[in-house]
């Protein structure tokens, strides 16, 4: 692979077909917690069916999964693990941040509740909502693969790539 | 007892006792054992540091009732801040471990004579206890590392009577975890496959639902309670709605009680599919997840439609509903009322003679009734256990005894009755649902009380006292005379109540939940300590605990 890719001429096309791969089986970490994770299960229910996406694989196990969707609150008891299952997960990893909760706090501006995951996790995309419908679930996917496809870096690589450079500069 | 124990009046006509703190003991135990109320309901504190009379500072506050129905009794007694120490009640009721527990972490009163008296909602590393009124409600505390649990574990090891010679393994399962429903945790000491200790923690989803609730006016909590339990929001509402107008004095209209039962019983019907689903995904059906949930979905239709909301509804408001309902709501009822029993039935089907299935459930996870009433269950999972209680008949609201259904119970108290109690309450609620849709009285959702309802917003441009009106509601709340008042509903998962404490404001000084699955999650080490592994799966799920409510 790599000497195909020093090559140069099959580099993007080598790219681009890891990257339909990639899209195209994501397999979701649904991190439930409260309200927002009975919205999830509805969106995985048949009538809105997240398996057309070709993510419907939800996986419990961080080894085996490559997107994590945090839906529901996050308070300081759970944000310990919540950073603990998300370095567990192999990269190439997403993070969508499903609700108000996950995304900011919501209406939980109070001694427990975290003001949104990105303080623990790098996070790709928010989905507003108190619970968000399972469309904007689904729309949330659909641009995440968009994303993917693109060559779009992640979050965490994009923190990475700034930290590397700051690491150069130094 | 007599001459120690001072009857105290009460405008909101609950029946409360006054005591010492030295007195409380013998008080609680008397109550228990001469006089019926077997069934302690919850414990919480009235810091009173901003009321009128505030010293001693705390008010320690033992809720409790006849699990047979009547008469509900609150024994209160002061605790100084200097010595906030009192004697437990753990050796009464079993609902008084965990009642403390909460009562220590979140008021800071500890409890002489406790097994076990740590915190249970808040972080191991948290300073304080954030329900104190001095608590700054915004002050964060952060968490390193999780709680390893070990403690309690050795002290059970410690207890066994018979450790024997064994290779025991520690198994720490949850809170991330499919089977643990995102937020509850417990660690198994197991040998082999068998459970011999079991050490549940709660409070992932701790979210200071009570201390939020002392931010807003009376209306304003409406969306919280929405997510106590997010699987049944509509109850919830309901639930607190009631508390407060219970303290305003007021009667809703014949038309709005109809709305509710109705509202409230599709509530239940939602809550059991969701709990019936869950139970039998986590025992490998996963087929009946589907059924069950498209039954849901139809009834989301139906809500939508209605408030705009598909699962935190904040439909109903004090003294009524937000608004009446729409065209077309009997229709999509009818159609819920028809859709439903068929998917009840397929799932039946699929289930009821299915060797694995009762493999799995009979038998497992079972509690007497007495056990279950010390505890403190309610709801389908003290039914299950063949005690009938159900709050709709023992003190029935908006017209709950002039409807035709039966209260369901079982006969063991194993994970097959929790189950099969659910199964037979939706066939009771569609029952009620029907009944109430056929009789639907006119007239208007709302009572007709410039103190509560907001006038119609077309009198609000058009006429000055109506304007007023608008504004004084708007600015200052509701403001319910000053007091405590303990209200409650039979919600989906038992007995929901609120214990409310006004200071004559527009802002509840204090809003204390009576979750239902607080009690229930209690008793689960009991439960499945002695099976195998796997049937603490079937278990939790048969239980229902929804950690919102859980933890609030
Ligand atoms: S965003 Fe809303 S629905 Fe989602 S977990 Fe938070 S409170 Fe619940």
């Amino acid at each position: 692979m790599e000497k195909v890719a020093a090559g140069g001429a099959l580099t993007t096309r080598v790219d681009a077909l890891l990257a339909w791969g990639r899209k195209n089986s994501l397999w979701p970490l649904p991190y439930g917690t409260a309200c927002c994770a009975i919205e999830f299960m509805a969106v995985v229910a048949s009538p809105f069916d997240l398996s057309r996406y070709g993510a419907e694989v939800v996986r419990f196990s961080p080894r085996q999964s490559d997107l994590l969707i945090v839906s529901g609150t996050i308070v300081h008891k759970q944000a310990v693990i919540l950073r603990r299952i998300y370095h567990q997960m192999a990269e190439p990893k997403w993070v969508i941040a499903m609700g108000a909760c996950a995304s900011a706090g919501a209406f939980y501006d109070n001694y427990c509740t975290l003001q949104g995951i990105d303080s623990v996790v790098p996070v790709d995309l928010y989905i507003p909502g108190c619970p968000p419908r399972p469309e904007a679930v689904m729309h949330a996917l659909v641009e995440l693969q968009r994303r993917i496809t693109e060559g779009i870096p992640s979050k965490a690589q994009v923190i990475r790539m700034e930290e590397e450079k700051k690491g150069e500069g130094a | 007892m007599e001459g120690k124990v001072r009857v105290e009046g009460n405008p909101f006509g609950d029946l409360v006792f006054r005591t010492e703190r030295e007195h409380l003991p013998a008080a609680l135990r008397a109550l228990r054992d001469d006089h019926g109320f077997d069934m302690l309901l919850d414990t919480t504190v009235v810091d009173r540091l901003e009321l009128p009379d505030r010293e001693p500072r705390f008010d320690l506050v033992y809720n409790m009732r006849p699990s047979l129905g009547g008469l509900r009794v609150r024994v209160q007694a002061r605790i100084p801040a200097e010595d906030p120490v009192a004697e437990s009640a753990s050796g009464i009721w079993r609902a008084a471990e965990w009642g403390e527990r909460e009562v220590f972490d979140q008021y800071g009163v500890r409890f002489r004579g406790h097994p076990n008296c740590k915190r249970i909602l808040n972080h191991k590393d948290f300073v304080g206890h954030p329900l104190r009124r001095d608590y700054d409600i915004k002050k964060q505390q952060w968490l390193s590392e999780p709680d390893d649990l070990l403690d309690e574990m050795e002290k059970k090891r410690a207890a066994d009577p018979e450790p024997g010679e064994r290779e025991s393994m520690l198994i720490n399962l949850g809170p991330s975890h499919p089977a643990m429903h995102g937020a509850l945790r417990v660690l198994l000491d197991l040998d082999g496959e068998t459970i011999r200790h079991a050490v549940p923690e709660i409070g992932y989803l701790h979210r200071g639902f009570e201390k939020s609730a002392e931010k807003g006016n009376y209306t304003q909590v409406i969306p919280y309670t929405d997510r106590l339990n997010y699987c049944s929001s509509v109850m919830n509402n309901v639930g607190y709605c009631r508390t407060v107008e219970k303290m305003l004095g007021v009667e809703i209209t014949p038309r709005g009680a109809a709305i509710r039962v109705i509202l409230l019983e599709l509530g239940r019907i939602m809550d059991h599919c969701v709990q019936l689903a869950a139970n039998l995904v986590d025992l490998g059906a996963l087929t009946n997840y589907w059924y069950l949930f498209n039954e849901r979905e139809k009834i989301y239709n139906v809500i939508e439609a209605l408030c705009g909301a598909r699962l935190t509804h904040c439909y109903f408001r004090i003294g009524g509903s937000s608004h009446d309902l729409h065209e077309g709501f009997a229709e999509g009822v009818r159609e819920v009322l028809r859709s439903v029993p068929r998917a009840l039935a397929d799932v039946e089907k699929m289930v009821a003679r299915n060797r694995i299935f009762l493999d799995r459930t009979v038998g497992v996870g079972a509690i007497s009734a007495a056990d279950a009433i010390s505890h403190g269950f309610t709801g389908p999972c003290l039914r299950a256990a063949g005690v009938q209680n159900d709050l709709r008949k023992d003190e029935p609201y908006y017209g709950y005894e002039t409807y035709d259904w039966d209260v369901v119970v079982g006969e063991k108290g194993d994970t097959y009755d929790r189950i099969w109690v659910r199964f037979e309450e939706v066939r009771q609620s569609l029952r009620i649902v029907e009944q109430a849709l056929t009789r639907l009285p006119g007239g208007p959702a709302n009572i007709d009380d410039p103190r509560v309802v907001l006038p119609p917003k077309r009198e609000v441009y058009e006429n000055i006292e109506a304007l007023m009106n608008h504004f004084m509601l708007t600015m200052y709340g509701i403001r319910p005379p000053a007091g405590e008042c303990y209200g409650a509903i039979e919600a989906a998962n038992g007995e929901l109540g609120f214990f409310t404490v006004s200071d004559g404001t527009g802002r509840p000084y204090k809003v204390k939940v009576r979750p239902p699955c607080f009690y229930v999650f209690s008793a689960f080490e009991r439960l499945v300590e002695g099976g195998m592994i796997q049937d603490a799966i079937a278990v939790l799920g048969s239980l229902n605990i929804i950690a919102g409510e859980l933890d609030r």
